[in-house]
């Protein structure tokens, strides 16, 4: 197995009954890359990563996440990866030093760890004055930038991501692609899923599924070539009318 | 009333397309009252008891034989010392242990007196108080019959009669008080929780938006609650005739228009709970702690208001289930007409008026 | 004039959810109003519909006062609220047919209205909402909104979640309203939707930063943008923003959006000092600027 390649993926299949959700999938992710996996709602995005994140099992196929395969070792998967949706990030009725170490905790991290990282977290977000304060009552940017630290707090092999920044304002959005060029610096593998073509624009590398298919997977730059637009909704555009 | 009948349409497409609330509806009540019927009971049957017979002569033995006779109770086991009780009692089958003196024939002959123990396992103090209260009626049986040719001048032996309910059948008791249940859940809170669906969906938003005046959209909500909980109260009253044979004495006409007044009432109930919740759950958690509870604990229907502490009788004037429970017994058990139930209907009345009033003006034409 | 909102205020217990708000929407007009999560659109927008009473300032909508003619905006606009509000147990039919019911009126009356729109979605009209594509969700939505024919159509996020094919024609589709002399106000979180309207307010934590045609707005921008891109993104990013003489440094897909303080900015200079970075590959190109672009400037 190619150490730098932390996703691989070969033919992998999906069922519900006669409908195939994922059809044959294959690609690989590459270690400290930002891969961005696109689709519409419906398009089988959300079961794809269920399966790579070892929440569900494929129906046929090879899957291999941080070493370990999605069909025999999928509790060692969840272990080395990390998790951030829109939809649920953080428990709003917990204070930010809450929320760290309650999610420190589940990923068995020690007291001294815990408290270690959430020192160095809150600085590094700026969050000190409301280090004490109900995570509720942040503003939804500052949510979103301390769900990612936190998803990271376990140094994850891994981080997925499902629609990270939408409906943030634009600066703040920029700071959160900031932290996420900074932690696929440091060597973590970017997974974003979402179907907010601009998000795409960001990623190394995307892929765009369409019907429970890989229809395209490339720089989005290349991809913009290619389809001969000058952004990446257009490519998507392209791509859903053949 | 296009608009009207428009909206009373749409509400049956909810219900009869919500397998959950349907089942509900109509689950609920059928379940509940053979759930009461059959297995909750006052009555005994067939209890276990144990004999600790120390004198074994003629008189104990045409006891054990009276008590062995009735279906009430089966003789299971006879022991033979006081130190048995508690390894039976401990076994858990036996309910009651008769303990018999000594010499008890002789000394009844000759002392007129003679002691029986009843020993009882209070675990369950309900059981074991009617076990008692079986045993003795047994005994004072017997000794009618022993006294018999005994010319004893003016002895009075106090006789318990049960009226009303002459089988002592607790269905007949229940019947009344599972279809307040019903109707309540039925009327409030499947009304609570429609209303409160509409706000969670963002619907309501768009309902305020619309040339609809809050008085239509609320009928128009409960309206098809209305009609139901009518349907439910009929299942009801068909299954306890037909299943439990209970005779409904009063007038089935009066019923019908008690139960709608209750109805009513509860659906205004169930409308002001949705003004004050923002979310299905809300409403039903307030719906169950709020309204079932009281109805089942404070109604007197399963605990006799007149036995509770004073505060809590006081607090049950202000349930209207409880003034619902009295008519209906009433009426189904006492057969009586309105001249006798005049004043607790008036209550209702009064209630349901209050409550449709504060809901209709708590509701609210805009968002907060 | 459709819409005229004057000083329009509101707070939610410590929160100012908006903060002297005033603009005009003329009839016939697209309006957008651009802006993040949080930033006082659905407030706005319910004062608008009589949902919600501001603390302060007033709004006319058709003609009518949103306070004391509350009925009369209720009868002649249609409303959009951010997720799609539909009955999810009832199906297309049924659901176009209850709101065109309750707003006293029948599909076939207004059909020519919803035609288009509701011919894509004719063929499904038997299936239950629940069971629709955000985009079928957000075309039913907008027939039950319109089969009333309002003369002010308010849609309050209609985009989102949506895929973008259908976000497309979701566009296309209000172009076509348009000319039917409705007047829209439409509200996005996504900048680059604000290039399809007439005119657009800006608007963050409650303040509008700037209202006129997306054209004027992007020109009012006094900065000149540069592109550029580097083989390293994240040390690129650390390198401009220590580059002293940096006005702002915003990545924008692949790549960095760059401005100058200096007025006399030489690219090369920067391409110099990016090489002593240890960058490579480097390019560094004029670009015009974008609304959102404008939108980070004025926000800052």
């Amino acid at each position: 197995m190619n150490k730098n390649k932390v996703i691989q993926v070969e033919e992998l299949t999906k069922m519900f009954g006669d409908f195939a959700a994922v059809n044959a999938i294959t690609f690989n992710v590459e270690k400290g890359e930002i891969f961005g996996f696109l689709g519409a709602n419906g398009a089988g995005k959300t079961t794809a990563m269920k399966m790579l994140i070892g929440i569900s099992k494929p129906t046929s196929g090879k899957a291999a996440v941080a070493g370990y395969d999605v069909f025999t070792n999928a509790e060692d998967i969840k272990k080395s990866i990390g998790y951030m949706s829109q939809k649920f990030a953080l428990y709003d009725d917990l204070t930010v030093k809450e929320n760290i170490t309650f999610f420190g905790g589940i990923y068995g991290l020690s007291r001294k760890q815990i408290k270690e990282k959430s020192k160095v977290l809150i600085e590094e977000l700026g969050l000190e004055n409301v280090a004490n304060k109900l995570v509720g009552a942040l503003p939804l940017g500052w949510k979103q930038k301390l769900s990612f630290s936190v998803a990271l707090l376990h140094d994850p092999k891994i981080v997925f991501l499902d629609e990270p920044t939408g409906g943030v304002d634009p600066i703040t959005r920029r700071q959160f692609w900031e932290m996420i060029y900074k932690a696929a610096h440091n060597g973590t593998t970017v997974f974003v899923t979402t179907h907010y073509m601009d998000e795409a624009e960001y990623c190394d590398r995307v892929s765009i599924m369409v019907n429970g298919k890989i229809e395209a997977l490339n720089t989005p730059k290349k991809l913009k070539e290619y389809f001969k637009v000058d952004n990446m909704n257009d490519v998507f555009l392209k791509l859903a009318r053949e | 009333m296009k608009r009207f009948i428009g909206f009373i349409k749409k509400e049956f497409y909810h219900i009869f397309r919500d397998r959950r609330s349907l089942f509900i509806l109509f689950g609920m009540p059928i379940a509940q009252i053979m759930l009461f019927g059959f297995a909750i009971t006052n009555e005994i049957n067939n209890v276990d008891i144990a004999i600790l017979d120390h004198s074994k002569d003629a008189t104990t033995e045409a006891i054990i034989n009276k008590i062995s006779a009735s279906t009430y109770f089966s003789i299971n086991e006879v022991i033979t010392k006081e130190s048995d009780i508690e390894t039976i009692f401990k076994k858990g089958k036996i309910k009651a242990v008769l303990n018999f003196e000594k010499d008890f024939s002789k000394n009844l002959i000759k002392e007129h007196n003679a002691t029986l123990q009843i020993i009882t396992d209070a675990t369950d103090p309900n059981t074991a108080n009617t076990i008692s209260n079986y045993i003795n009626a047994i005994l004072q049986q017997y000794q009618k019959e022993l006294n018999k040719d005994v010319k004893l001048a003016y002895q009075i032996i106090p006789q318990t009669r049960m009226v009303y309910n002459r089988e002592l059948k607790s269905v007949y008791m229940f019947v009344p008080g599972v279809m307040t249940i019903i109707l309540m859940l039925v009327s409030a809170m499947m009304t609570s929780i429609s209303i409160t669906r509409e706000k969670e969906l963002g619907t309501m938003e768009i309902l305020l938006v619309s040339p609809l005046k809050p008085f239509q959209v609320i009928v128009g909500k409960v309206f098809p609650y209305i009609f139901l909980s009518i349907i439910n109260a009929v299942v009801i009253v068909m299954l306890s005739i037909f299943i439990f044979k209970m005779p409904v004495q009063g007038s089935l006409f009066l019923l019908a228009l008690e139960s709608i007044l209750f109805i009513v009432s509860a659906l205004a109930l169930g409308i002001l709970i949705s003004t004050i919740s923002a979310t299905q759950q809300t409403a039903m958690m307030i719906s169950l702690m709020g309204l079932m509870l009281p109805v089942i604990l404070l109604s007197g229907f399963i605990f006799p208001i007149s036995s509770m502490p004073l505060p809590l009788q006081i607090i049950s004037n202000i349930i209207p289930a409880k003034w619902f429970v009295i008519i209906i017994k009433g009426i189904m058990l006492k057969g009586v007409g309105l001249q006798f139930i005049w004043k607790e209907t008036l209550i209702l009345v009064g209630m349901t008026v209050f409550f449709i009033a504060l809901s209709v003006k708590k509701y609210k034409i805009r968002l907060e | 004039m459709s819409i005229n909102i004057s000083n329009i205020s509101k707070s939610y217990k410590k929160v100012k959810a908006l903060q002297n708000i005033s603009f005009k929407v003329e009839t016939g007009e697209l309006f957008g109003l651009i802006g993040p999560d949080g930033a006082g659109k659905t407030t706005l927008f319910r004062i608008l519909t009589t949902l919600l009473i501001a603390n302060k300032g007033t709004a006319k909508v058709a003609g009518f006062d949103v306070v004391s003619d509350y009925k009369n905006i209720r009868n002649s606009v249609g409303y959009m609220p951010g997720k799609f509000s539909l009955y999810q147990d009832l199906t297309i039919e049924e659901n176009l047919e209850f709101f065109a019911t309750i707003f006293g009126t029948t599909v076939e009356e207004n059909y020519d209205l919803i035609k288009d729109i509701y011919m894509q979605i004719e063929p499904f009209k038997t299936r239950r909402a629940g069971k629709l594509s955000g985009g079928m969700k957000q075309k039913l939505a907008l027939c039950c909104a319109l089969i009333h024919k309002p003369k002010v159509l308010f849609l309050d996020e209609p985009t989102t979640g949506v895929d973008p094919v259908s976000r497309k024609e979701f566009w296309e589709m209000l172009k076509r309203l348009q000319q039917k002399n409705i007047t829209i106000l439409v509200s996005t979180p996504y900048m680059d939707e604000a290039a399809l309207c007439d005119r657009i307010a800006l608007i963050q934590n409650g303040k509008i930063l700037e209202i006129d045609t997306p054209e004027a707005i992007v020109k009012h921008n006094p900065n000149q943008i540069y592109n550029v891109s580097a083989d390293n993104m994240y040390k690129l990013i650390n390198s401009l923003k220590t580059y002293k003489h940096n006005h702002s440094v915003y990545p924008f897909g692949e790549f960095v959006h760059y401005t100058d303080r200096r007025t006399d900015f030489n690219p090369k200079a920067l391409k110099v000092y990016l090489e002593s970075q240890n960058l490579s590959n480097i390019h560094i190109n004029k670009t015009v600027a974008t609304i959102e672009d404008t939108f980070m400037e004025l926000a800052k």
